[in-house]
């Protein structure tokens, strides 16, 4: 089997301009991955399963990074005028300051490929979309690897990944009219799915707070 | 595009179910089969179009059974969610506590002793034999035999089923498996029993072989409906059984090895018609060739722990890192995908469900199909509900 360096130099030999990276994975299994530039994807996907026979796409799934609140110190130098023993003396001082900054999160598609043909793999390719918000679309790679239809649909069901090119882009667990996305890090579940006051004390109290609320 | 040179012998779309045009005169009949239906082994839908007899589209519809098991995943320690994996393919508990105990090593490079590697061996090929046994009972009752083959696979797996309550407490809601090995040793005499059941086994492999593999009507109803060709199937990620009916040879056991599969002198069953009849069939010939597993295993079965005596259990925390598992369950490949980020519960915990990635060529074997044979086509994939929505 290909290292992935190699599999990495044989894809940019074939697709120029594909901009893959190699990401590698610190625990002992040592499956490393490939990210794909979401534009050349299916290209990728393409010369994938048919040059290197990686036939078979086993796993797809999504993975949420939310935003990250870093909180890192600063130095910095700043003049401070010093009275000592009525002398005025002016003085180099250096202060730590801390800062807070907000790195913005992706959601993230994985793919763990097999070759049935060469009986090899894993290879784990992964794309990531610009942001968790407005701009979360990604080539869909059903086109290449039916294998991903149901999946992708998982994915965009519950991560709110939209894949472009995909034939079929519904919910598949979560009903059609439901709002959020619940296997988001940040996705808060409702307090009660159903607003009907029953005669349960509690259920009705849950109710009344729940319309107060709205 | 540079690959665009590349060119396959296929069309654009070969992989997609072909568009059908009702060609009668009558008006269409959507009918929704399910979700409450004796057919759909639980609460499944699938909105069916029909033309006359004729099947022109087919739409599963998921999700009733969803309980978002993978967020609770992330809510919990590692062991906590062994007891959860039980609960996915219900059929089959001990190949799923596997399949996550073997991702989780992967993750930690935990080893495994010697004798809970041969009890996994003994206790997923047991698993394995009485899945595929009701499998092919719950395919003939819904032809219509009502009762007789279900009553036989179901005699037999009681016998399984006792095995695991005298091993691990629980007739399907197991809880066996550990990171690094298995929760309680074998006694001598669950060897001895385990061994008495393995020496009945191959009698009702003829039984069943005896009363229905040259059964007339079996064959006429089943024997080149819902052909599913090879390529296909690999392309949509077909596992299992299923793929083997197809012709092709892919077992996860001969390819990874995984455990100490490698040790063991069993053969792959191949299919050459791609039909219901050669998945009923596949199922058939892999129970006999469990069989020749579990008598090596109990044969060769070494004394030792059952646990790695270094394996924490308490204040478990894998190093940052991430790996994806899989073993050949009896409805195919199951996987777990496993995100660590240092902390004590996993940052992201995938399965791989090899139910709901079977059911993805659904409607391609039963485009142009009678109504009758859906029920059949869907029951010769084997799900089970618990594990398709997660």
């Amino acid at each position: 089997m290909k290292t992935i360096e190699e599999t990495k130099a044989a894809i940019e030999a074939a697709v120029p301009g594909a901009g893959v990276e190699i990401v590698p994975n610190p625990s002992v299994s040592g499956q490393h991955s490939l990210r794909l530039a979401p534009g050349h994807a299916v290209a990728v996907a393409t010369f994938l399963r048919d040059r290197l026979s990686f036939d078979y796409l086993s796993n797809v799934t999504g993975v949420d990074w939310p935003d990250k609140e870093v909180t890192e110190k600063v130095k910095g130098t700043r003049t401070a005028t010093k009275t000592v023993d009525g002398v005025e003396s002016t003085l180099e001082e250096t202060v730590e300051e801390t800062r807070k900054r907000v790195l913005p999160g992706w959601l993230e598609a994985v793919y763990h490929l097999y070759s049935v043909a060469l009986k090899q793999g894993p290879l784990v390719i992964r794309m990531r979309t610009v942001n968790r918000t407005d701009q979360v679309e990604l080539p869909s790679l059903t086109p290449v690897w039916r294998s991903a239809e149901f999946q992708e649909r998982e994915i965009f069901d519950l991560f709110g990944i939209v894949f472009t090119g995909h034939p079929d882009l519904r919910r598949l667990l979560m009903w059609n009219n439901f709002k959020d996305h619940p296997m988001r890090r940040d996705y808060v579940e409702p307090d009660d799915f159903e607003y009907e006051p029953t005669a349960h004390n509690e259920v009705l109290k849950r109710a009344q707070a729940h319309k107060s609320r709205e | 595009m540079a690959v665009a040179d590349n060119k396959t012998d296929k069309p654009e779309g070969w992989n997609r179910p072909p568009v059908m045009e009702p060609d009668g005169e009558g008006e269409l009949l959507e009918v929704a089969m399910g979700p409450h239906h004796p057919s759909t082994h639980g609460v499944f839908r699938m909105d069916v179009a029909l033309d006359g007899e004729r099947v022109i589209r087919l739409k599963p519809v998921f999700g009733y059974l969803h309980r978002n098991h993978e967020k609770l995943a992330e809510g919990m320690s590692y062991l906590g969610s062994m007891p959860f994996t039980d609960r996915l393919d219900y059929i089959c508990p001990l190949t799923n506590n596997w399949a996550y105990a073997l991702a989780v090593e992967k993750l930690t490079g935990q080893e495994v002793p010697e004798r809970a590697e041969y009890l996994r061996v003994i206790l997923g090929e047991l698993t394995r034999f009485q899945n595929h046994a009701s499998s092919i009972g719950f395919l003939i009752q819904e032809m219509g035999a009502s009762g007789t083959p279900l009553m036989y696979a179901f005699r037999e797996r009681e016998k399984i089923l006792d095995l695991f309550e005298m091993l691990t407490g629980a007739r399907m809601m197991v809880n066996y498996m550990r990171f690094g090995g298995c929760r309680v040793d074998a006694s001598a005499a669950w060897l001895d029993a385990a061994r008495k059941v393995v020496a009945g086994l191959p009698g009702f492999a003829d039984e069943m072989d005896r009363l229905l593999s040259g059964n007339e009507i079996l064959m006429a109803r089943t024997q080149g409906v819902g052909v599913l060709r090879s390529e296909l199937a690999v392309n949509a990620g077909v596992t299992g059984p299923m793929l083997r009916a197809s012709g092709v040879n892919y077992d996860i056991r001969k390819v990874d090895g995984y455990g100490i599969y490698n040790r063991f002198n069993f053969r792959v069953p191949l299919g050459d018609h791609w039909d219901v009849y050669d998945r009923y069939m596949i199922r058939l010939l892999e129970m006999r060739e469990s069989i020749k597993i579990l008598e090596q295993a109990l044969k060769d079965i070494p004394a030792g722990p059952v646990m790695d005596p270094k394996a924490k259990l308490r204040g478990f925390r894998p190093k940052p890192g991430e790996a994806y598992g899989r073993i050949e369950a009896p409805k195919g490949e199951l996987g777990f995908y496993l995100i660590s980020d240092g902390g004590p519960n996993p940052y992201r915990y995938r399965i791989r469900p090899p139910s709901l990635i079977n059911l993805t060529v659904l409607e391609d074997m039963a485009l142009g199909e009678n109504v009758a044979d859906v029920v059949l086509i869907f029951g010769s994939v084997d799900i089970v509900l618990g594990e398709v929505d997660r």
